[in-house]
C-alpha cells in the first residue's frame, strides 16, 4: 500500500476519504459502477436479512414456551450414532468449498485464463446446488417431524416461523446465485469477455456469492447455535 | 495497485487457499462450541468470537475489501451500524413484551 501514493494520483487514507466523497463525478474510484451497484445491492440485502434474524431475536426473547434445542433438531442418527447438528456442519463446510472455489475464479479470469474460471464458477455452482440439495432434505425432515409454520411438536410455535423464513430467503439467494453463476461461467466460455478484455463481472458475480456465504455465517451462528 | 487499476485484484492464489483453510478451522471450531456443549457466556462469546472473524476474513479477503478506497469500505461497512439500534431496541421490546405475557397470562393456562 505504501507505493499507492506514488503510482496512484489519488491520495490513501482518510484524506483519500475525503476527497473522494468531495470530488466531481463519482465518489468510488478505482471501483467500476457495475462492482459499486452490487456492493449498494448487497448492502440493502444485508438489511433484509438483519430484520429476518431481528424479527427472530424478538419472537425467541419473548416467547414464554422453550425454544426448542437446535443442536438436538438437527441431529442426524449416522451408524447408530446421533450426531448433533452435523448436516448442518457440512452445509457450512460445502458453502465455505464453495466461496474458495470463487475466489479462485475470479483470480483466473484476472490472468485471462478463462477455461480454469469457468469451470472453478462451474464447481462453485455445482457446490451451491449441493447446498441447496441439503437444505431441501433439512426442509423434508422437520416437515415430516410436523414442524409448521405456526406451530411444531417441540416447543415454541414461533420457531417453525423463523425456521422456513430465513433459511427460505437464503436458500432461494443460493439458487438464484446457481443460476447466475452457470450464466456467467457460460459467457465466459464463450469467449464475450476475452473480446472486451474486462474479467470483472467474475468478481462482480463473486461479491454475490460471497455475501450468500457471509449471510449463513450469522444464520449458522444465530439461528443453529445460540 | 497501479496493476489492481488497470487489472482488477490480483493476489497470489496462495493467499486464498490459505483463507479458505482458517475458514474451515473457524467453523470447525464453531461446530465444536456445540459439539461440547458449552453453555452460557462461554458459549455466546465463542459464537460471536467466530462469527465475527469468519465474517471478517471473508469480507476483508474474498470481497476485497482490505484493497478497496477507504470511500467505498465506509460506504458499505458503516450503514449495518444502525442495525445494531434495531436489535438493542427490539431486545428491550421483546423483553418488555415477554414480562407482559408472565405477568398477565401465567396461572391462566
Amino acid at each position: 500500500m505504501a507505493t499507492e501514493s506514488v503510482t496512484n494520483p489519488q491520495p490513501p487514507g482518510l484524506r483519500g476519504l475525503v476527497s473522494d466523497w468531495a470530488s466531481d463525478k463519482d465518489a468510488f474510484k478505482q471501483v467500476s459502477w457495475g462492482k459499486a451497484m452490487m456492493w449498494i445491492f448487497l448492502l440493502s440485502d444485508t438489511f433484509i436479512f438483519s430484520c429476518f434474524l431481528t424479527g427472530y431475536m424478538t419472537v425467541r426473547i419473548s416467547t414464554t414456551a422453550d425454544w426448542p434445542n437446535p443442536s438436538e433438531v438437527f441431529a442426524l442418527t449416522i451408524a447408530g450414532q446421533s450426531i448433533p447438528l452435523i448436516l448442518i456442519a457440512i452445509m457450512t463446510f460445502v458453502l465455505i468449498s464453495s466461496s474458495g472455489t470463487m475466489a479462485m475464479a475470479v483470480n483466473f479470469g484476472y490472468r485471462r485464463r478463462r477455461l480454469p474460471a469457468a469451470l472453478l464458477m462451474l464447481t462453485t455452482a455445482l457446490l451451491g446446488a449441493t447446498f441447496v440439495g441439503m437444505q431441501a432434505f433439512e426442509w423434508t425432515k422437520l416437515i415430516e417431524e410436523g414442524v409448521r409454520p405456526w406451530g411444531n411438536p417441540m416447543g415454541a410455535a414461533q420457531f417453525g416461523a423463523a425456521f422456513f423464513m430465513i433459511t427460505g430467503f437464503h436458500g432461494l439467494h443460493v439458487s438464484v446465485g446457481v443460476i447466475y453463476l452457470s450464466i456467467v461461467a457460460f459467457k465466459v466460455l464463450r469467449g464475450d469477455y476475452e473480446r472486451r478484455g474486462n474479467y470483472q463481472i467474475i468478481e462482480i458475480t463473486g461479491l454475490y456469492w460471497h455475501f450468500v456465504d457471509l449471510v449463513w455465517v450469522f444464520i449458522f451462528a444465530f439461528f443453529y447455535l445460540w | 495497485m497501479a496493476h489492481a487499476h488497470t487489472q482488477g485484484q490480483q493476489h497470489p492464489i496462495g493467499l486464498y487457499l490459505k483463507i479458505w483453510g482458517l475458514l474451515f478451522l473457524l467453523s470447525t471450531l464453531s461446530y465444536l462450541v456445540d459439539y461440547f456443549q458449552f453453555q452460557g457466556l462461554m458459549r455466546w462469546s465463542l459464537i460471536i468470537l467466530f462469527m465475527l472473524l469468519k465474517a471478517g476474513l471473508i469480507v476483508a479477503i474474498f470481497m476485497h475489501m482490505a484493497w478497496e478506497r477507504l470511500a467505498i469500505v465506509y460506504a458499505i461497512l458503516l450503514p449495518p451500524g444502525c442495525l445494531l439500534v434495531l436489535v438493542g431496541l427490539m431486545a428491550a421490546e421483546a423483553d418488555y413484551t415477554l414480562l407482559s405475557r408472565l405477568y398477565f397470562f401465567s396461572g391462566n393456562e
